[in-house]
């Protein structure tokens, strides 16, 4: 069987697990996997440029996916003027104070003479400089957070058009990858893994807690839609004509209707970065990134720049990953800060890599939907499974009622089983690199 | 001005609670250490394997404590670690015969057993939850206390009560009975020089006629105990939940790294130093600057540096300065 054949195979698997899942649960059910798989399926191509082109070992996948979560409600949501002007520039002002301190401390870090009183300067700085940035920020996150605390409570965004929070999105994890790429890479590999494990963290952290960014775990909910709402659909005589004509209710059609139009932007989105990211594999870029991979030592002798390179390729995969959580956030049209998990967002995305391949774009195209099936459908296939188990017990018996409840945990299981055994008995993974 | 109520108050608000987390901090980041200097990897999954072992101490504890087996004035929790111990030391051998054996005798990367010890999380994971549940579960027998706040106050007729939990003083007493130990064994005993000496030089062990599988075997043993007694006394001392164990991985990722990975010593070091810069950044010293301070000087705010959702991020700027001027960690660990 040729590679053509058999990759064929597997998106015709895919594409029949899709339908399947249309015809027996329901096309809404199903569409919401695809949509899902697409936006997976571009996250588990940013870190396949990072992991399967350099070697880069990201587990904060998380964060910069988050990043691009409030890059959209930065962008989309309307800015609340009384919020601005309550304490909006003295918050942003304080802002400025602190990046102006840490970059204060760099600057003296390279300008005073090693010893005693580079330390004591460079503490000193940021000691002061810390001491300032809370004076000036409490007071304005207090003004802030006191303008309407039960709707804003927060500065809100921009207003501007939430597609425009895609491209934003991939800048703003892109600038949050330069920073940490630029401390922990040309380090060890597992350092760079636990300075990413801790800044998703951290990102998260913040997110939940600083109420005047984006509501914290107030969440914002109402963000502006790329698609049209479906009650205007229902309420418009032409749609309704239309799909009447093609025999279905009004409901269904235009919740039916509307995640198409999702799933077409995203499918734009996946199609034109795959493109790219097969473009840049197959570049002169692309073989020098994999000889760096494969033999660093061999590519700085050879006159390349190892470091600099890893912090580009970093950046690149942190960006896409950026790309995909504004995506993510847009679909859901609103940002909830205490639903982002590591092993959902992090791990996951690293399962879906492996499996389908690493260093072959296609493979992690193929990964993030065949993965992202499995995690919707394990819980029911887990509860039909526990519901066979336990069929022969009485009802009220502990075990069984321990067992149904937890059906639910059977995910995280299931996912390490298939990334082990992929690992132990198929390590290229479903489509191998070439 | 009343300097002893102030000392009081950050004993009982600052010390006591940073040296408790510090052991167990120090316990979790030996066994992350030990792992990486034997086996030369970073283990992903010691978090869940904390949290595996709590879990089979904590059913344990509920059998003895319906069949009303008590250990007196000490929690039933400790009657039943050996046992917590010898089921998470189970499971520990039979993953590393399961999994890991097959990518060592492959000689792969250490980079493709951290992404293995990410399968091995997930498991663990899952089945830590599939047990017990993704809930909080206590199983200290109730709050006790070696000094109650009142006791203390009538005794020295102070302000300012000074409260130290039995599990506060069974955490410090047992982390250094452990600690003690291990190091007894790997620097007096004949396996625990092998040991060190795999750890140091591989080929040379081997030429030395050391067996590698046993190596490892007792390894995962160690390993196995130390993530048990980690997790109970971490449990104990708060409430046990599977994903809090899992987060704990940072903290204890960066003790490691800040103490130097694969230093033992520096892993005690860096536990402390995590422990106690967390704890002293996220605690409002409104209190202690109260009674240390003239009244003219003394806070209007909390005097708090960083709220407590942030302790994470104080673990993480730590182990990013270290990084940053001192990447081997504070005793020279391996750098690989």
């Amino acid at each position: 069987m040729s590679d053509t054949t058999r990759n064929i195979a597997y998106f015709g698997m895919v594409a029949f697990l899709i339908i399947a899942t249309g015809f027996i649960q329901s096309w809404n059910a199903a569409l919401f996997v695809l949509n899902f798989g697409l936006i997976s399926a571009i996250m588990a191509l940013g870190v396949n440029l990072q992991w399967g082109f350099a070697g880069l070992f990201n587990v904060g996948i998380m964060g910069f996916v988050a990043l691009g979560g409030l890059a959209t409600v930065l962008i989309s949501m309307d800015p609340v003027g009384e919020a601005w002007a309550a304490g909006g520039v003295r918050v942003i002002l304080s802002l400025i104070l602190g990046a102006a301190t840490i970059v204060g401390a760099i600057l003296a870090y390279g300008a005073l003479p090693k010893g005693q009183v580079r330390n004591i300067g460079m503490i000193a700085i940021l000691v002061i400089g810390f001491f300032v940035y809370r004076a000036v920020f409490d007071g304005g996150v207090a003004a802030v957070e006191a303008v309407n605390p039960a709707n804003a409570g927060y500065l809100g965004g921009l207003g501007l058009p939430v597609l425009l929070a895609w491209p934003v999105g991939g800048l703003l994890a892109a600038g949050a990858a330069w920073i940490i790429g630029k401390t922990a890479l040309g380090l060890r590999s597992d350092y760079l893994a636990i300075a990413t494990l801790g800044i998703a963290e951290i990102i998260i952290a913040v997110l939940k807690n600083e109420d005047w960014l984006a509501r914290g775990v107030k969440n914002v909910v109402g963000l502006p839609r790329p698609a049209p709402y479906e009650i205007d659909l229902q309420n418009d005589p032409a749609f309704v004509e239309r799909v009447a004509g093609l025999g279905l209710d009004p409901v269904t059609a235009s919740t039916l209707w509307v995640k198409l139009i999702y799933a077409g932007l995203f499918a734009a989105v996946l199609i034109g970065l795959f493109l790219l990211a097969q473009r840049a594999l197959h570049s002169p870029w692309g073989r020098m990134m994999r000889a760096i991979r494969d033999n660093e030592v061999a590519a700085e002798a050879m006159g390349k720049d190892v470091t600099a390179r890893h912090l580009q390729v970093f950046v690149l995969g942190s960006a896409i990953c950026g790309i995909a959580g504004a995506m993510m956030t847009t679909l859901d049209g609103q940002l909830t800060p205490g639903t982002y998990q590591p092993l959902r967002f992090t791990f996951l995305v690293w399962v879906m890599v492996i499996v389908g391949g690493s260093g072959s774009n296609l493979g992690s195209v193929l990964g993030g939907f065949l993965i992202w099936w499995l995690w919707v459908m394990v819980e029911p296939m887990g509860l039909g499974l526990m519901n066979l188990i336990t069929a022969g017990m009485s009802e009220g018996y502990w075990l069984r009622d321990h067992l149904l409840d937890s059906a639910a945990h059977m995910r995280l299981l299931t996912m390490g089983l298939v990334l082990l055994l992929v690992l132990r008995f198929s390590p290229r993974g479903l489509i191998p690199e070439k | 001005m009343d300097l002893l109520n102030a000392v009081v108050a950050l004993s009982n608000f600052v010390l006591i609670p940073a040296i408790a987390y510090g052991s167990q901090l120090a316990l979790g980041a030996l066994g992350v250490t030990l792992i990486y200097g034997i086996l030369r990897f970073s283990n992903f999954a010691h978090g869940d394997t904390m949290a595996f072992g709590t879990m089979a101490t904590i059913l344990i504890t509920w059998g003895f404590q319906t069949a009303g087996i008590s250990a007196g004035p000490l929690p039933t929790a400790l009657l039943a670690l050996p046992f917590g111990i010898a089921i998470c030391a189970g499971l520990m051998l039979f993953t590393d015969r399961a999994v890991y054996k097959f990518y060592r005798a492959q000689k792969a990367k250490p980079v493709i057993f951290v992404i293995v010890s990410l399968g091995v999380m997930f498991i663990m994971n899952g089945l830590v939850r599939f047990i017990i549940g993704p809930n909080d579960q206590r199983f200290a027998d109730g709050e006790r206390f070696i000094v109650s706040v009142r006791t203390f106050k009538a005794m020295t007729g102070l302000d300012e009560g000074l409260a130290i939990k039995t599990t506060q003083g069974i955490t410090v007493v047992t982390a250094i009975i452990v600690v003690a130990a291990l190091f007894y064994f790997l620097n007096r005993t004949r396996t625990g020089k092998s040991m060190r000496a795999y750890s140091d030089n591989e080929d040379l062990a081997l030429l030395s006629g050391i067996n590698p599988e046993r190596v490892v075997m007792v390894t995962w043993l160690i390993v196995a105990a130390l993530a048990t007694i980690a997790g109970v006394l971490y449990g104990l001392d708060k409430s046990f939940k599977p994903f809090v164990y899992f987060q704990l991985l940072l903290p204890i990722f960066a003790a490691a790294i800040v103490g130097g990975l694969g230093s033992p010593i520096g892993a005690i070091a860096g536990g402390f130093t995590i422990a106690f810069s967390e704890v002293m950044i996220t605690y409002a010293w409104k209190k202690v600057a109260n009674y240390a301070l003239p009244d003219s000087l003394a806070p209007d705010g909390l005097a708090q540096l960083l709220s407590t959702d942030y302790k994470f991020a104080v673990s993480f700027v730590i182990l990013l300065i270290v990084l940053l001027f001192r990447p081997t960690g504070l005793f020279a660990g391996k750098s690989v």
